[in-house]
């Protein structure tokens, strides 16, 4: 198990940076040679201060009418977003290793904090798996991949809560969170989570349509 | 162009309608001015009074009258002609005299080239075809449009619908319905769709494109179409010299250039049309998009260097093998474009662009701020006008015949191509 | 749960069309379409949808029956996810489904993108499901022969040659009777503007042209319409998926301004067809903006207001209530102007709610109704909200400045007793203008 564990801290962590770094890098360069070559009347139109407005207005809770007619998903989803970037980057745990290995350090949050907001990521991966199977609008269009990438993020912050609190064998359950959470990572690009790469360029494409052609908004 | 050759070219301006307003009859009113090629005379609709309409030629009513009058034009002969309605019943007038045959319906009236036979797509009892200096095509059918009369005026041709449709019939408009009429005569062939059909130098022969399919357009030649199958294609021409028809074809997304059913021109144009060749065959030019939303024109497959957002109206010399064409910004900042060189004005409106008989001058009317004035290779004329009507250049080729309105007056200049200084 | 299979309407067009399908053939078109015509939008937008449901509330099919498969994202499943997961090789009764579906279950109404977070345009990928059925031959039979009216005749209607201007003729001679003088200028090179219709008003609603005539007369405009082909503004094969017959409407319409030498282009009260001419069949031609300027009467309208060449002898004093057609408001955001204008006309305007660029669709544009009567019911309950969105404004007077949406709009107030009845603004200011004291 210590040799998994060397394995997944050591090689596999690098692989599974480069794999995301790398991997996200590639497929935003080559959507956009494919935009450039098949989607050129579409790209001529792309105006940044109409996408950079409706940006905004997306990236503030209730700020665009699909966010004020889905209170709970927005509430939900904005608490989990933020919580999927803050948690990972400003923990205790994850600076140590930065610096034991790199000698890379930067303020953390306070453990107590940073352990509740991840339970409340768990909850809410919880809630989404919950809506997956119940919801009759989302159960229609969900499929094996989208109930798998919530698992994946529920099961990395799971089970990084559970090594936290030492519940468990907590070799186990950290080699367990390391593994899942590179998964994740790898998963980014190749993935729906790749929403992540493509979901401002998508806003902001339609949002320069809107803007700039239709002159009106598009949230 | 031989007709011109009557006319007055002594250099010179001279009024030759003091009052456009003027008519020898009581009216209610009178409709825009239609100017002789000349330019010694003009010619309005009139109404008169109890819904009664004619002509007023210099301010003169033709004797006849008529229930309903429209599309006043001048052949190039200097003829007047307008289609006319009396008891129901269409016909075209000429000079003030109707045809004899009358129509259900005539309009989109047609001249040969020097004027001298007159045309018109004409519907009677249902049926369509085209009339010939009033001579109705023998066999009429079921609907017939896209109609040309060649510049020789020997031959008419239409687009013609060869079988009835039941409504929201699909099955049989996929199985074909549409043919080509030459002087009234169908093709062998029917297509789902016939378009732009195309004379030869001599009107012997006509190409059309064609839709077999849905999906499949080509070029058909006199009824037979080409093998190759294009996702789209525009009007075909004909070279003068050689025969051979060109026409723009759309593949993998893309623009090219046809020639016999060979790409001439490799597609990479985002569009191409309007395609023209010199009289002497020896150059193709077309308009086309290099890129998206960046239009030139094209000789020969290779692009001018400066693009326009949209390019209209190319335009080939008689002689000499020029080439000019408008270009404009969404219809503002209008430019003339001669020769790969943009000249240096910049217009509200430019009209087509027209070439001195022997290819050495080009003259454009223009408008700007609501002022009118004829460019002439590149200079304005020193006066602006109310309006101006196309230029015509002198036999010679020396001289700009410009016809303009102002102060409600017509003025015909006769203008030595070295007066033009703005 | 029930899906797209469990609804099927048998339609003529629909039926011969698979008929002459197998899963070789539809693969092969279907690999041809997104090799040759899809790039990163179509990929970008099914790979990055994440399944969330939030565009379920967009969708006015999916307020009215409440069942999952009319969620924007269903329809995304039923059609473009299925074909792509099948790599194009399925069953010809598959493209029956993805047909009904992407003719007559979605308007292209754009309303999804203003709830999808990721700006996922619905309507695109219907678009693309459309332009395949169109290239595999299964297209709605009504809707088909409008396109194929247009290849012959380039208008909608089949409407020939002399019809036309013939139609102009007698519009112009009624409307002197009532307005001595008054003249429909035909093709009258170097207007102001060229003024184009849809085939329907020669058609069916002539009534409509009278009245432009009129009011263009009052306000002394320099005006004219083409007396040839190319008057035509609307665009059905833009609909069936036929690019190449939609743009050669449109060519020929934009053409036939620059022959005229006009300096815009008015268009009447329709949303589709401004749609196809100010912002589809241009970028498909290779123009990026308007070769000659395209304005809706909305704007136009507004802009005689502004001038003061509109003169009323008074409001009109029933409440009225205002439709906001998905075309021309998330078309073309004239929401504003729209307001001005039906405030300077009428006394009382009741707003619905939701309106403006959140408006729900007429559930009748992007060719549903012109999909025929087999569908007829499909547009009608399938926007009940609509119904209720009405009924609770409380006013029997709806302005709708578009054609498909009056059509649409009458059918659902028919069909759920609203008692109201829809007016177009040409309507109002032909009814509420100064006229000539009748001798
Ligand atoms: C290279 C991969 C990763 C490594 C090596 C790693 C390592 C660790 C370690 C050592 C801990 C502390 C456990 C303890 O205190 O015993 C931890 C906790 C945690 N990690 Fe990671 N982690 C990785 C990736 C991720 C990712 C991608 C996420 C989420 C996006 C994540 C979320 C968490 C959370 C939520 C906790 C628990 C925090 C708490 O409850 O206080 N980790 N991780
Ligand atoms: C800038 C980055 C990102 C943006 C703008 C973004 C945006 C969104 C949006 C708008 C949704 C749909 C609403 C919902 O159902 O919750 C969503 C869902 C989701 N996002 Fe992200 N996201 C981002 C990054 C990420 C990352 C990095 C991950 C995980 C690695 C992630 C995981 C998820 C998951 C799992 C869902 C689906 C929830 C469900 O199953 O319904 N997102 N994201
Ligand atoms: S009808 Fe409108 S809201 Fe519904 S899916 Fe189509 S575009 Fe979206
Ligand atoms: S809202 Fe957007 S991301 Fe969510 S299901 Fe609908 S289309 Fe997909």
């Amino acid at each position: 198990m210590h040799a998994l564990y060397d394995l997944a801290v050591g090689p596999l962590a690098w692989l599974a940076f480069g794999v995301f770094i790398i991997g996200s890098v590639y497929r935003l360069l080559a959507m956009r040679a494919l935009a450039l070559r098949k989607d050129g009347a579409f790209v001529a139109y792309v105006s940044w201060p109409h996408a950079f407005k409706s940006l905004a207005h997306w990236f503030t809770p209730f700020g665009a009418l699909g966010w004020r007619e889905n209170p709970g998903v927005t509430i939900a989803t904005f608490i989990f977003h933020i919580c999927l970037f803050l948690v990972p980057l400003f923990l205790m745990g994850h600076i140590v290793l930065f610096d034991t290995f790199r000698g890379w350090s930067w303020p953390a949050l306070p453990d107590g904090a940073a352990d509740v907001l991840a339970i409340v990521v768990v909850v809410i991966c919880a809630y989404f798996l919950w809506r997956r199977l119940s919801v009759p609008e989302v159960r229609f269009v969900t499929s094996a991949q989208d109930v798998l990438v919530v698992s994946l993020v529920g099961l990395t912050f799971l089970t990084g809560v559970l090594a936290y609190h030492r519940i468990g064998d907590n070799l186990v359950l950290t080699t367990l969170h390391i593994l899942s959470g590179e998964a994740m990572l790898v998963a980014i690009p190749f993935t729906r989570l790749s929403h992540m790469l493509f979901g401002v360029f998508s806003r902001g494409y339609i949002a320069s349509e809107f803007g700039s052609v239709r002159h009106a908004k598009d949230w | 162009m031989s007709f011109a050759q009557s006319w007055d070219f002594t250099p010179g301006a001279r009024v030759v309608v003091d009052d456009l307003g003027k008519c020898s009859r009581e009216y209610e009113w009178l409709e825009e001015p239609y100017v002789s090629p000349d330019g010694e005379t003009v010619a309005r609709v009139a109404a008169l009074p109890d819904a009664e309409f004619s002509m007023a030629v210099g301010g003169e009513v033709w004797e006849e009258t008529f229930d309903k009058i429209w599309y006043p034009r001048f052949s190039p002969d200097g003829r007047l002609t307008a289609l006319v309605q009396s008891a129901g019943e269409w016909t075209m007038a000429v000079d003030g005299q109707a045809w004899e045959t009358q129509f259900g319906y005539i309009w989109g009236t047609l001249f040969s080239e020097s004027g001298d036979v007159i045309a018109a797509p004409i519907q009677a009892d249902g049926q369509y075809g085209l009339a010939v200096d009033g001579q109705p095509w023998e066999t009429l059918y079921e609907n017939a449009n896209q109609v040309l009369l060649s510049r020789d005026g020997k031959a008419t041709a239409a687009v013609i619908q060869a079988k009835s449709l039941a409504q929201a019939d699909i099955e049989t408009f996929q199985q074909g319905i549409f043919s080509v009429a030459v002087n009234g005569e169908a093709w062998d062939a029917v297509f789902v769709n016939c378009w732009n059909p195309a004379f030869d130098a001599t009107a012997s022969r006509v190409a059309a494109t064609v839709r077999r399919t849905l999906y499949d357009y080509t070029i058909a030649v006199d009824g037979k179409a080409w093998d190759g199958a294009y996702a789209c294609a525009w009007g075909p021409v004909f070279n003068p010299a050689t025969g051979q028809v060109a026409a723009p074809v759309r593949k993998a997304g893309a623009w090219g250039m046809a020639i016999d059913d060979r790409m001439a021109w490799e597609p990479r144009f985002a569009q191409l049309w309007q395609q023209a060749y010199t009289p002497d065959g020896g150059k193709l030019a077309a308009i086309a998009a290099v890129k998206f939303g960046e239009f030139t024109v094209v000789v020969d497959g290779a692009p001018w260097g400066v693009t326009f957002p949209v390019v209209t109206d190319l335009t080939v010399s008689p002689v000499g093998g020029r080439i000019a064409a408008l270009g404009n910004a969404h219809n503002t900042d209008f430019a003339v474009l001669c020769d790969g060189k943009v000249w240096p004005g910049r217009y509200d409106m430019a009209w087509p662009p027209v070439w001195s008989p022997d290819g050495a001058h080009l003259a454009v009317a223009v408008e700007r701020g609501g002022r009118f004035t004829v460019v002439c290779d590149g200079k304005a004329y020193p006066q602006s006008f109310d309006k101006c009507f196309a230029p015509a250049f002198s036999p010679d080729g020396t001289k700009v015949l410009i016809r303009a309105v102002a102060d409600n007056k017509l003025h015909r200049i006769v203008a030595p191509v070295a007066a033009f200084t703005g | 749960m029930s899906t797209i299979a469990d609804r099927l309407i048998e339609d003529e067009g629909l039926r011969r069309g698979v008929s002459r399908l197998t899963p070789e053939k539809i693969e092969k078109v279907f690999k041809e379409l997104i090799a040759g015509e899809c790039g990163a939008r179509l990929k970008t937008y099914v790979e990055s949808c994440v399944r969330c449901g939030m565009c379920a509330k967009a969708c006015h099919y999916y307020m009215s029956h409440k069942d999952p498969s009319y969620t924007p994202v269903a329809k995304v499943s039923q059609t473009m996810w299925r074909l792509l997961a099948a790599g194009g090789r399925v069953e010809p009764q598959v493209i029956y489904e993805c047909a009904q579906v992407a003719y007559t279950e979605c308007n292209l109404c754009r309303r999804c993108i203003h709830y999808c977070p990721l700006g996922i345009d619905t309507g695109y990928i219907i678009s693309v499901v459309r332009r395949l059925c169109h290239k595999l031959g299964v297209t709605p039979q009504y809707i088909q022969d409008t396109a194929h009216s247009h290849s012959a005749v380039l208008n909608q209607m089949w409407v020939k040659d002399d019809e036309w201007p013939d139609t102009l003729q007698w519009q112009e001679e009624e409307a002197r009777e009532e307005f001595p003088g008054l003249r429909i200028p035909l093709d009258v090179e170097g207007a102001d503007f060229m003024y184009s219709v849809i085939a329907p008003e020669p058609k069916f609603r002539t009534q409509l042209i009278y009245q432009a005539a009129a009011i263009f007369n009052a306000a002394g405009l320099n005006w004219t319409m083409p007396a040839t082909p190319g008057w035509d503004n609307s665009n059905m094969a833009m609909f069936t998926g036929d690019s190449e017959i939609m743009s050669r409407v449109e060519r020929a319409h934009y053409e036939t301004a620059q022959r005229l030498r006009v300096k815009r282009i008015v268009m009447g009260e329709c949303g589709h067809a401004f749609r196809a001419v100010y912002d589809v069949a241009n970028r498909w031609l290779g123009w990026k903006w308007h070769p000659v300027p395209v304005v809706h009467s909305v704007e136009f309208f507004w802009e005689l207001i502004q001038q003061g060449r509109i003169k009323i002898t008074h409001k009109y004093a029933d409440p009225v209530t205002i439709h906001d057609p998905c075309n021309i408001i998330r078309g073309r955001g004239l929401m504003d102007k729209l307001r001005e204008v039906t405030h300077f006309l009428c006394e009382n305007v009741v707003e619905m709610s939701p309106n403006r660029e959140h408006n729900y669709c007429c559930c009748a544009g992007g060719g549903v109704i012109n999909c025929g009567p087999p569908f007829k019911n499909v547009r009608i309950v399938g926007n009940s909200i609509k119904a209720e969105q009405l009924r609770a404004t409380g006013v029997h007077t709806l302005v709708a400045p578009c054609h498909n949406c009056h059509g649409g709009l009458e059918d659902i107030i028919s069909k759920f007793g609203l008692g109201m009845h829809t007016k177009f603004l040409g309507d109002l200011i032909y009814e509420l203008m100064e006229k000539p004291e009748a001798e």
